[in-house]
């Protein structure tokens, strides 16, 4: 996108004064080239403090016509198709109170503007944790539920939306609505937490959240195994699949050109219990390769840190996201591995018994780029999985849908938007299908 | 079409077998397991298959006539009560399990599956499926997707829909979906888990992709009496705060410890309240945490404690409790099941108002529930004989939910809105709450046709979508100029 000037849009009648009288004075100013998402910039950018100000805000814009996206952390904007059209930021940056810590009850309920790791250090404090380790320390929780942001820890405890039992979302024409509630056990109503987890900001903003919570594990352990074959980590997976152990985590990766690929296994809970899981797994592993366990806590700690991240953070490549079948895993990875030349795969993290894939792989020419995509998204598909691109430069996006074919639900999916959405106000063709 | 066209057109799809459109022969299917609301259908039809689920469907949206479908009719919030001029689609002839994929953990069965069905294809091989609500015997998993069933191992395994990773769909208008599949996270939004839960007022469902556990290599259980639930909620609470998430902990009273005792004989201990805490993980853990337990409970007042040496006296543990709700059958000649829910630190102030309560209205309740999670059912004993009880009980059972509200809780935990408490859905929704989740429905079932009159107290009229129906106009007309 450095070859053309960002477009900025002209929202009808709407000024930085008309949303302060809303806000308050400060909190709303022009927007600016750090605001711009996918190389559009937003004429607008607003902070409201409170769920009845976003209510208000987006009265304000649904009647004028503005194009709204809403940002927490700002850590995964660039995730999705480039929007449409933007003209007004809506930022939960003041919206970031722990609203309630119900230690006894395992729950907690937040806005969605709470700095994750700033959540999970006032739960610590009662011995507790919220099960999530997306990636992106300055991530929100509405960015996280937005985003369906997940990381290694998935395999244990599910994603966003296993562990979301309550949400209040601000929708497009400014209605505050909520589902679910405080308790972990509820079926009163439709669970809506989950349409709009993942949905990309594109059916309403979400102000405030409840969550379960789980105790913050008394000791952890790490084994760590090197493979030399994509079929041989498969091998290895099933064989932990088909025991009695219980990781937390079960990360592989491997660096372009490296000999070998390294697995890490983790392992939470008291002391006795990881000890002898991972000395079970030891034994497991020796079978396959060379393995260690780690026990210092500050060597796991990065370990699981860097696991945690986007491979993709500090590279020229680009970031893809696939899924499959976990017993898949080894067919995807050779697939990506046989790349060549720009479509080379230069790092590759899969979350191996769950079926997802993190690969960053060499930025080429856009046809060359569509068509690699096409092709991995062949051998994807024939393993009941997908595609998406989630990190590319915006001319390597429009030579691809970013998120690839999503089956015949798709009309129901725009159907559901046109209820939520009907005048495309929030973040216009940045999801499936345009939508 | 009148009503003898209509089964002529359903013959067609289904077979003569398939069609039942005698009076007599209805009445069969009158009511789910809330015996008190009743209705019978026009027809009833059973299909074999999903492309006659979607003839069938697809004939009724043609001719405006409402459907509901019924799994196999266990569920407790009238959830399958039929619609008068109406057809009722019973899914219990499919019954297949299509798909059994060990390495991947996820078999594929047909809606009319019965729940421990699965368990017990892949039990063998050491896997099982979780939500195992006290129904598993006889519910559907059509049945359990809809209403998002629940059972006492979901504190530490979650809900049917933390299960279910793929669904075929049947929509309203006849159109068929697949949400989600073996693989995660599927691009798009998550409609299969906005599915799960919606009280076959979506669509209806032929097929389903299952999650399943791999055995857990220890499994723990101990039984403790206390002198009051007062004692055996702050054993809960302790053993929370301590950091264990036990695979289950259910507590029952006196009540529903006598009737457990003359239905079943489970051979309780004589106690005003019982827990059974079971753990299950990997064996050092367990062995190490169970040891705990027993000291949490010990320290909280327990009077008696009963470890379960092997899988029959497990299995006996766990008989009274399960059969709980029968049970009550024999103390009482009629009862109503309650199911609420409260955060579970506010347990023994809630039971100390449905204590209250009870004496006040001359109500006897008895509670059975799963204290982990803080669901609660309250037993309402009442003999419909009496002039008058019924509606006592029904007050009575009405203001627990309240009291639930009161502290936080829902009106529902794992028995669904259905029929029964859709008079109280506006108690824990706004209107905009409401309204929004309508548009969800609106968006599966815009004429209204699928499980018509459920969950909601007043139905939305959809109309058509507001705004613009283009598709994306802006990327239409101004891509190339925008970048
Ligand atoms: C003794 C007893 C104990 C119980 N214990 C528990 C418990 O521990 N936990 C728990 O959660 N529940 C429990 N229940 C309630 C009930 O068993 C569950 O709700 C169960 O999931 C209902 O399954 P079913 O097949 O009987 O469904 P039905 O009663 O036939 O239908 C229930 C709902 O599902 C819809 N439906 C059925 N099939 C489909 C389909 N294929 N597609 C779309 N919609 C469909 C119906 O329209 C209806 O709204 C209990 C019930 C009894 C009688």
């Amino acid at each position: 996108m450095s070859a053309t000037t960002p477009r900025t849009y002209v929202p009808r009648n709407v000024s930085v004064a008309d949303i302060e009288r809303l806000v308050g004075m400060g909190h709303a100013r022009e927007g600016a080239p750090a605001d711009s998402i996918a190389g559009v910039t937003p004429r607008l950018v607003v902070e409201p403090a409170s769920t009845e100000e976003v209510s208000e805000v987006m009265k304000l814009a649904s009647q004028a016509g503005l194009k709204v996206a809403a940002r927490g952390g700002g850590t995964k904007l660039g995730w999705g198709n480039p929007p449409e059209a933007l003209d007004l930021i809506v930022s939960t940056a003041r919206l970031n109170r722990l609203i309630e810590h119900s230690a006894g009850d395992l729950v907690a309920t937040v806005q969605a503007g709470i700095n994750l790791d700033n959540l999970q250090a006032q739960l610590a404090k009662a011995g507790q944790m919220l099960a999530l380790d997306p990636p992106g320390h300055a991530c929100t929780i509405g960015g996280v539920i937005a985003t369906d942001a997940s990381g290694p820890l998935r395999l244990r405890y599910g994603t966003v939306r296993d562990l979301l039992i309550g949400i209040t979302v601000v929708l497009a024409d400014g209605t505050v609505a909520k589902s679910g509630g405080k308790v972990v056990k509820n079926v009163a109503g439709y669970d809506l937490g989950k349409l709009y987890t993942g949905s990309f900001g594109t059916l309403g903003i979400v102000v405030e959240a409840t969550f379960r919570l789980h105790p913050l594990p008394e000791a952890v352990r790490t084994v760590v195994l090197n493979v030399r074959t994509p079929a041989q980590a498969g091998e290895f997976v099933g064989a932990i699949g088909r025991s009695s152990l219980v990781p937390s985590a079960l990360e592989l990766e491997w660096a372009h050109n490296a000999e070998t690929a390294a697995l890490y296994v983790g392992f939470e809970g008291i002391a006795p219990g990881v000890e002898a899981q991972a000395e079970a797994t030891m034994q497991l592993a020796k079978t396959y390769g060379e393995c260690h366990t780690v026990e210092a806590e500050e060597a796991q700690d990065d370990i699981w840190r860097r696991l945690r991240e986007l491979p993709w953070q500090h590279s020229e490549g680009v970031g893809l996201k696939l899924t499959c079948v976990p017993t898949a895993v080894p067919s995807l990875l050779h697939a990506l591995l046989t790349g060549t030349g720009s479509n080379r795969c230069l790092y590759l993290r899969a979350r191996a018994a769950t079926g997802v894939i993190l690969a960053v792989m060499a930025a080429g020419a856009p046809a060359d780029f569509a068509a690699r995509i096409e092709e991995l998204r062949r051998v994807a598909g024939q393993h009941g999985g997908s595609l998406v691109v989630l990190h590319a430069p915006p001319e390597l996006k429009r030579a691809v849908d970013v998120w690839g074919p999503v089956g015949d639900a798709l009309p129901l999916m725009r159907r559901v938007k046109e209820r939520f959405d009907p005048n495309r106000t929030l973040n216009p063709g940045r999801f499936v299908g345009g939508i | 079409m009148d009503i003898t066209q209509l089964a002529q057109a359903m013959r067609a799809i289904v077979g003569r077998q398939g069609v039942i459109s005698e009076r007599e022969q209805l009445r069969t299917y009158e009511c789910d397991g809330l015996t008190g609301y009743r209705v019978v259908p026009a027809l009833v039809v059973l299909p074999e298959n999903a492309e006659q689920v979607q003839a069938v469907v697809r004939l009724c949206h043609e001719q405006g006539v409402p459907f509901v479908a019924r799994g196999s009719g266990t569920g407790l919030s009238g959830g399958a009560l039929p619609v008068e001029e109406g057809v009722l689609i019973v899914l219990s002839r499919m019954r297949r399990i299509l798909e059994i994929d060990l390495p991947n953990q996820r078999v594929v069965v047909e809606p009319g599956v019965i729940n421990l069905w699965v368990t017990q294809e892949v039990a063998p091989e050491g896997y099982y499926f979780a939500p195992d609500p006290s129904s598993q015997l006889v519910c559907s998993i059509g049945g359990n997707v809809a209403e998002n069933s629940g059972g006492a191992h979901c504190l530490k395994y979650g809900f049917t829909t933390n299960h279910v990773t793929g669904l075929e769909v049947v929509l309203p208008d006849g159109e068929m979906v697949h949400l989600g599949g073996k693989a995660p996270d599927s691009p798009g939004y998550d409609l299969l888990g906005a599915f799960v839960g919606s009280e076959g007022t979506l669509g209806i469902v032929t097929k389903i992709t299952l999650r399943i556990l791999r055995k857990p290599e220890t499994v723990r259980t101990l039984l403790a009496a206390f002198n009051s639930t007062d004692d055996a909620g702050s054993a809960v609470s302790a053993i929370i705060a301590a950091g264990i998430v036990p695979a289950a902990v259910e507590m029952m009273d006196a009540l529903a410890i006598e009737a457990a005792e003359a239905a079943v004989h489970p051979n309780y201990p004589n106690a005003p309240a019982l827990l059974i805490v079971e753990l299950d993980g990997p064996a050092v853990e367990v062995e190490h945490q169970f040891q705990l337990v027993e000291q949490l409970c010990n320290e909280s007042g327990s009077t008696e404690i009963r470890i379960a040496v092997d899988d029959e006296e497990r299995v006996l543990m766990w008989k009274g409790r399960k059969s709980a709700f029968a049970a009550v059958g024999r103390i009482s000649p009629d009862y109503y099941v309650q199911d609420g829910v409260i955060p579970r630190t506010a347990l023994p102030e809630v039971l100390r108002e449905i204590a209250a309560l009870g004496e006040r209205s001359g109500v006897r309740v008895a509670n059975v529930f799963h204290a982990g999670d803080g669901n609660l059912h309250p037993l309402v004993l009442y003999n419909g004989d009496v002039e008058g009880e019924a509606e006592r009980a029904e007050d009575v059972a009405g203001d627990i939910l309240l009291i639930c509200l009161k502290h936080g809780g829902s009106i529902t935990g794992e028995h669904g809105v259905g029929e029964d408490k859709k008079k109280y859905l506006p108690r824990m929704f706004t209107e905009d709450d409401m309204k929004t989740m309508q548009l969800l429905r609106c968006a599966f079932d815009p004429h209204g046709f699928c499980n018509p009159g459920k969950v909601f107290p007043t139905p939305r009229l959809c109309g058509e979508v507001p705004g613009p129906a283009r598709l994306h106009p802006l990327q239409q007309a101004g891509l190339a100029e925008v970048f």
